[in-house]
């Protein structure tokens, strides 16, 4: 039994609605397979770093989902492969450690430390300014 | 006259000493590097995003290596970008 997480970037220029069904549609299908969704992120619209298919935006989604095997890997990604609504995708199998820090992540333990390192740096900077 | 003591501090004495470079990963305990988290990756890429080497971040080579393809992977998905200037 693996964990496995998949994401993926959906071409923005859908409506809200589509991009949603797009995204589901995956899900479902890995449900169908017998696959056990841990976990499915909506991260938003986020700008790219560098045009996709000259795109400048990219609507985000992350599904993490427990496997018996890696065979349902090849199928789902030939679908997204094919899938013209899909600009980029990337298939990850998280080791305990990944497991752990997703799981740290949505009982919000991992945003917590990031905020009070980020207060910590960002009064660092105020006092080397002030200096 | 002052004595000997007095004069041995009339410098600072903390100036060129170098501060010891560790590793992160390992003094806070962190297993996992995110590749969706750009923020922290940045920490570990030059203003071309380049990533640095070891002998600057102070890595040790395991982590190093797993920052190393966490910026990939970042890279792959249009997080961060393959080529640029002014990063940051």
């Amino acid at each position: 039994m693996n964990q496995y997480e998949i994401t993926f970037i959906v071409d923005p220029v859908l409506s809200g609605d589509e991009i949603q069904a797009t995204a589901k549609t995956y899900v479902d299908t890995l449900e169908e397979a017998g696959c056990k969704t841990v976990h499915f992120d909506d991260m938003g619209i986020r700008s790219l770093a560098y045009p996709i298919k000259k795109r400048t935006n990219g609507a985000y989604f992350c599904v993490e989902f427990q496997a018996a095997n890696g065979e349902i890997i090849e199928k789902v990604e030939l679908s997204l492969r094919r899938d013209e609504r899909i600009m980029r995708f990337l298939t990850v199998r998280l080791d305990k450690y990944g497991v752990k820090y997703n799981e740290d992540k949505r009982n919000g333990l991992i945003g917590k430390k990031k905020e009070e390192s980020k207060s910590e740096d960002s009064e660092e900077k105020g006092a080397e300014a002030k200096a | 006259m002052a004595s000997r003591d007095d004069i041995k501090f009339l410098s600072n004495p903390n100036i060129g000493d170098k501060r010891k470079k560790y590793c992160r990963f390992r003094k806070y305990g962190i297993k996992y590097i995110d590749y969706k988290d750009e923020q922290f990756l940045m920490q570990f890429i030059n203003e071309q995003g380049k990533l640095l080497p070891r002998r600057i971040t102070g890595n040790s080579l395991k982590y190093q290596r797993k920052v190393a393809s966490a910026v990939k992977r970042a890279r792959h998905l249009a997080m961060l970008p393959y080529v640029t200037d002014n990063l940051k």
